[in-house]
């Protein structure tokens, strides 16, 4: 079977690879890629583990084709940390010990930041619809949506003293409608 | 396997015309990578339909909506314009899996699934949504409720597929609206769902209706006795039993897990009237 040649961005570098026509994104990631934040759950689209970010919109990497990210830009759980400094996303979640066996955690914490890029101010109703596509197993969600909403209340205070400081305080894209 | 991403609707065509094997169109993969996956189908060739340009876009045409087949379903809710003119589809549209799946999945997928619970199917027949079809023999426009034939088939021939689907501009004042039953809340199949869209006339008394049923059938149904129990009135009690009552006898579910024949009928008449009333409040009733 010839293989695809894919030339792709994953958290802002240039990758390529070659992977099978019917290979996913998922297995790509991981066996090709040596990116194994993405967890394989169900394999199905239903919990969630999978989750990245393909240009901009959050996906489950199981039911993309390696072959579609061609030319497209991806972003996995390893992109969310900066200079080795943890998002405060990370951070709060490790604070709120939402967390237990930790294979839905990439998951969550992908789709979150998507949910805060577009929503700096979410209400708990809003968190909790926006990851009713990750399942969690052994915390349950509390700990979760509580650790969603320190994170946004801590970079809504950043964002504010950004702005004090001069700077713009438009740092997140809201979707235009 | 291969893998092709034809940059025009053309090459599409060509490619799935010429297939030897079973072809198959990706959009959003949605439904198409789980069966892939799962082991129910072996493509020999798959046609990844989202790097033709024309098909990446909602357009506002003089005549309506065109909803490009490779349009993720989000991207419908964040289009101001088309959730203004049909918010029934919309919410419909929306509805469909979580923030991960609507990323990715496409009207166009839903109903070319031919899923009899597809929901975003019931909204665009009761909008009387239309189907672009581009094929060897160039373009063809069909309702939408011609596409499924049953259960995971389709009316398309060989080489064909659906470039877009069209809704008209709303006339006059015009209310649409969709609403499912699921045991969950989110991420779940529709047990039985109703799709209804109104045109008032003077006095708020309905002009035309149609209400469309999905999951009680092999294929979502248009149901013409049910509009007839509505046209021509205020959506007064009456008018809605009756409507109820037809929804009722179109119904011919199957009976499983998720629900039995009489759960099934009667909460898809149950539906259907509080479909109608949110689509008459819509409509400016
Ligand atoms: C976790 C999860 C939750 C889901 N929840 C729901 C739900 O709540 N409601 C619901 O209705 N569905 C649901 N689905 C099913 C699925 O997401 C929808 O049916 C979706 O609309 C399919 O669109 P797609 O673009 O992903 O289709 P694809 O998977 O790409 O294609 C589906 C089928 O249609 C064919 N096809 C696709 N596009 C075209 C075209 N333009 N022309 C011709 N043939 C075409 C494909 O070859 C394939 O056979 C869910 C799926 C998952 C994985």
């Amino acid at each position: 079977m010839a293989g695809v040649h894919v030339s792709t961005t994953i958290n802002g570098d240039p990758v390529e690879f070659v992977c099978q026509p019917a290979e996913v994104l998922l297995d790509v990631l991981r066996n090709r890629v040596g990116l194994t934040g993405a967890k394989e759950g169900c394999g199905t689209g239903d919990c969630g583990a999978c989750s990245v970010t393909l240009d901009g919109r959050l996906v489950c990497a199981c039911l993309v084709l390696g072959a579609e990210a061609d030319g497209r830009a991806i972003t996995t759980v390893e992109g969310l940390a900066s200079g080795g400094r943890l998002h405060p996303l990370q951070e709060k979640f490790i604070e709120h010990a939402a967390l237990q066996c930790g294979v839905c955690t990439p998951g969550f914490l992908v789709a979150a930041k998507a949910l805060l890029d577009r929503n700096p101010d979410p209400t708990v109703e809003q968190i909790r619809y926006a990851l009713a596509g990750n399942l969690c197993r052994c915390t349950g969600y509390d700990k979760i949506v509580r650790a969603v909403q320190a994170a946004a209340a801590e970079l809504a205070t950043d964002a504010a003293q950004a702005g004090k400081s001069g700077k713009s305080k438009k740092t997140r894209k809201q979707t235009a409608a | 396997m291969r893998y092709e991403a034809p940059t025009s609707t053309k090459d599409a065509v060509t490619l799935l015309s010429r297939a030897k094997g079973s072809a198959f169109v990706l959009a959003g993969g949605s439904d198409l990578l789980v069966r892939m996956k799962g082991g129910f189908i072996e493509p020999d060739l798959v046609v990844d339909i989202k790097r033709i340009p024309a098909l990446q876009e909602i357009r506002k045409t003089s005549t309506g909506f065109r909803i490009g087949a490779a349009v993720p379903c989000a991207a419908m809710g964040e289009h101001a314009g088309l959730r203004k003119a049909w918010p029934g589809v919309v919410e419909a549209a929306n509805l469909i899996g979580s923030d991960q799946i609507q990323s990715r999945c496409t009207v166009a997928g839903n109903l070319c699934n031919a899923s009899p619970a597809a929901d975003s199917v019931p909204a665009l027949v009761a909008a009387k949504a239309k189907a672009v079809i581009a094929g060897p023999k160039g373009r063809r426009t069909v309702p939408v409720e011609k596409v499924p034939a049953g259960p995971g088939r389709t009316t398309l021939g060989k080489g064909e597929f659906v470039e877009a689907i069209l809704l008209p501009l709303p006339k006059g004042k015009t209310g649409d609206a969709y609403l499912r039953f699921t045991p969950r809340t989110e991420m779940d199949i529709a047990v039985c769902s109703a799709g209804v869209c109104l045109k008032l006339g003077r006095g708020g008394v309905i002009e035309e209706a149609r209400v469309a049923l999905g999951a009680v059938a092999p294929t979502v149904v248009l149901v013409p006795a049910a509009a007839k129990a509505i046209v021509g009135t205020k959506l007064d009690e009456a008018a809605l039993a009756a409507l109820t009552a037809a929804c009722e006898a179109a119904c011919a579910p199957i009976d499983d897990k998720r629900g039995t024949v009489e759960f099934r009928t009667e909460v898809a008449g149950v539906l259907a009237r509080r479909a109608a009333k949110i689509a008459y409040q819509r409509a400016g009733g």
